[in-house]
């Protein structure tokens, strides 16, 4: 074997010809190329968690359609029958599911992005490598679900006689803020927990506590009173995105919570890469 | 050809620890940073540990070298390759490299228990650095070279460890780095393999390519690296021929001629040696133990803090930090005193035939209060040679094997021999 082969392209070449310099605080230089150079290894690292994600266990895939189907029906039983609040003509489960999967969507992509580093130990003390990959491959699990729950509401709508309209184009856009999000607030959690194990108990609470706070099971649009309070949770403009587009128009767009959810992602991604970067030299060293 | 393909100019790498590194939960650094404050407004200072993993450390390595590094542990080795392969920052200094570097810290770095060994390879390859391309093109070589074409497709769970192993390595050989740096992963699989390893290794420098590699196992260094850097304590202690520095740092680490080793000054990383701290080893009969004959061992101690129930053990370890054999005093007696605050005292361990083969073993000197409260530890902190005796009858100490044996024990007061 030969050294000359392709050592441009090769991920950990940093510029074999001018040299590669190791000094304290040095390594921002190289940052978002050296992010570049490791693209491949993002796409191993997303491929072997949405490999390993379902192995050995007897329902699989299975899984990533029972919680929210089952979240639904208690969903649908609690507000519509108990609580009675209204459809606006919509079938209930509809109304639910949609909910439930820009919800899931976002609390799953959280919980993985806040436990990563700590999940990568391993590879945190012992290999070099952008420890940014790591939040960013583990998105692409929640993505894997995801997808199972569209194709179940595709099915579950078309049974109600819903036909996907024009809006479902927009879908991505809402699923993007969803992850960015997600993301956004994923960083400063992963980056504490490698510190302070304390958030690996705080983040499933709060997903615990939002699913409620946020307007997955009723329908923000109904309840004007409380609107400028639903727009404060930059949830309610993804949810409510997510309605708008599945449910081809029949739920009204506030542009006042989707201007408050864009203005907050943006800010969460912007502190939690400012945070991430500025603590990323020391968790080798701290995990 | 004599270019320069590392420079390590003044690296220096400092851990906190003690208050810092304890405070892993937030309301344990509340707590910590309440009591700071307190202490601040009563006007004390507070107290904040430093420990120096490195200090200046300054050497070059030339391109085609392949140079070796040993010390103790704690010497700062790992911590040196950890800075070399960019996990952690120095503290201060420079380093330059000058080539494409990959790093092995670690056999099978990112393998996945649940994935088939042909996925790991993916994996692990792409963890190490390489593109998926250059995995493909190598990925038979890669196979070949494991012996593990069999169970390609089983999860590596499923593997002995020595497939493991093997298949890990085998990846890592594959590299073809300009710079390659090995922690102490030659020691893996069975000697056929190790051989093999070797030669990947010696295969390195002869395609005009650079490796640093740590081990513990002398006999490596001297045999495959043309220079060899030694440190203690962080310090670099010498730079020079592989086999000059191993010949010096073998002696080194010998008792001295009175049987009397000081090991009060060496530093060790907080709590030990807080509370209790060892401060010298003592062969009363001769610094190298006859099979088939007593040897005394004391081991001097200075207690800082009152500490209960107090034991004190020896090991004895092969070259790489396998314990073989270990001594107690609470094991072998019961006799767990309580010592007071300033006490000066010593334990004299007579070990009967000490059950080894003859060679050179690496001694670790322990302390602990109750069963599990660690004291002081300094393992490898000298090495003790076993000659064969007049009636040697060899036995066989498997690897990894850890034994515990009866010893005489007896206490005893003072300072001085």
């Amino acid at each position: 074997m030969d050294v000359s082969v392709s050592p441009a392209q090769a991920p950990s070449a940093p510029a074999a010809t001018t040299g590669l310099v190791i000094e304290a605080g040095r390594a921002e230089r190289h940052y978002w190329r050296d992010l570049w150079r490791y693209r491949e290894l993002l796409g191993f690292l997303a491929w072997r968690d949405v490999k390993v994600r379902y192995k050995q266990a007897v329902l699989g895939v299975a899984w990533a359609f029972i919680q929210p189907a089952l979240t639904t029906a208690i969903f649908v039983f609690v507000f519509r029958h108990l609580a009675k609040l209204p459809d606006g003509g919509v079938p209930y489960p509809l109304i639910v599911l949609s909910g439930v999967m820009a919800w899931q969507l976002f609390a799953n992509a959280l919980s993985g992005t806040s436990g990563s580093l700590v999940g990568n130990s391993s590879l945190i003390s012992k290999v070099y490598f952008p420890r940014l990959l790591v939040p960013l491959s583990s998105l692409a699990v929640s993505l894997v679900d995801f997808s199972v729950v569209l194709a179940f509401f595709l099915g579950l709508s078309l049974w109600f006689g819903y036909w996907p309209s024009w809006h479902w184009l927009a879908l991505p856009l809402f699923m993007a803020m969803a992850l960015g999000a997600a993301f956004g607030l994923g960083l400063w959690f992963t980056a504490l927990t490698v510190k302070y194990r304390d958030f690996r108990f705080l983040v499933p609470f709060l997903l615990q506590i939002g699913i409620f706070v946020s307007p997955v099971g009723y329908r923000a649009d109904f309840f004007p009173q409380w609107r400028h309070l639903f727009a404060l949770n930059p949830m309610t403009g993804i949810i409510d995105g997510f309605r708008w587009s599945l449910l081809g128009g029949q739920h009204a767009l506030s542009p006042v919570a989707l201007l408050v959810s864009l203005a907050l992602i943006a800010i969460t991604i912007t502190g939690g890469l400012w945070f991430f970067r500025r603590t990323e030299r020391k968790f080798a060293d701290v995990i | 050809m004599s270019a320069t393909a590392l420079e390590v100019s003044g690296v220096s790498k400092r851990y906190e620890i003690g208050h810092l590194a304890k405070a892993d939960t937030l309301v344990e650094t509340l707590a910590g940073g309440l009591g700071a404050l307190r202490r601040r407004l009563r006007g004390r200072r507070l107290r904040r540990e430093e420990f120096w993993a490195l200090r200046d450390v300054s050497f070059s390595v030339e391109t085609g070298e392949i140079v070796g590094i040993v010390g103790r542990n704690g010497a700062g080795k790992s911590t040196l390759l950890k800075i070399l392969s960019r996990i952690t920052e120095p503290t201060t200094g420079r380093i330059s490299l000058h080539g494409r570097v990959a790093s092995l810290l670690e056999v099978g770095t990112g393998f996945h228990p649940e994935l088939s060994g042909r996925e790991n390879i993916f994996l692990n390859g792409a963890i190490l650095g390489m593109s998926r391309a250059e995995i493909r093109r190598k990925f038979d070589e890669i196979v070949a070279f494991s012996e593990v074409e069999r169970f390609i497709d089983t999860p590596v769970k499923r593997y002995s460890s020595g497939m493991y192993v093997r298949l890990a390595f085998s990846v890592a050989a594959h590299l073809d780095p300009e710079i390659l740096i090995v922690d102490e992963v030659l020691a893996v699989g069975d000697a056929s393999f190790q051989r093999k390893c070797l030669g990947k290794v010696r295969d390195v420098s002869r395609g005009g390519r650079t490796a640093l590699l740590v081990s513990h196992n002398l006999g490596v260094i001297s045999s495959l690296c043309n220079r060899c850097v030694w440190l203690d304590q962080g310090r670099l202690n010498a730079v020079g021929g592989a086999g000059e520095i191993v010949r010096r740092y073998l002696a080194f680490t010998e008792f001295p001629q009175d049987g009397r080793l000081e090991l009060a000054a060496i530093e060790r990383p907080a709590p030990h040696a807080e509370r209790l701290r060892i401060t010298a080893a003592e062969w009363l009969d001769s610094p190298a133990l006859v099979q088939g004959r007593d040897s005394r061992l004391r081991i001097h101690f200075e207690a800082r803090q009152e500490v209960s129930e107090a034991s004190l053990a020896v090991g004895f370890s092969r070259p790489d930090g396998t314990r073989l054999l270990t001594y107690e005093t609470d094991y072998t007696n019961r006799q767990t005193p309580r010592l007071r605050a300033g006490q000066r005292g010593w334990v004299e361990f007579t070990l009967p035939s000490v059950p080894l083969s003859a060679d050179t073993y690496l001694l670790d000197l322990g302390a602990k209060s109750g069963l599990f409260h660690d004291l002081d530890y300094l393992p490898g902190c000298a090495q003790v040679e076993i000659r064969p005796g007049p009636d040697t009858h060899p036995r066989i100490v498997k690897q990894g094997w850890s034994v515990r044996l009866d010893a005489a024990v007896r206490w005893g007061e003072g300072g001085g021999a």
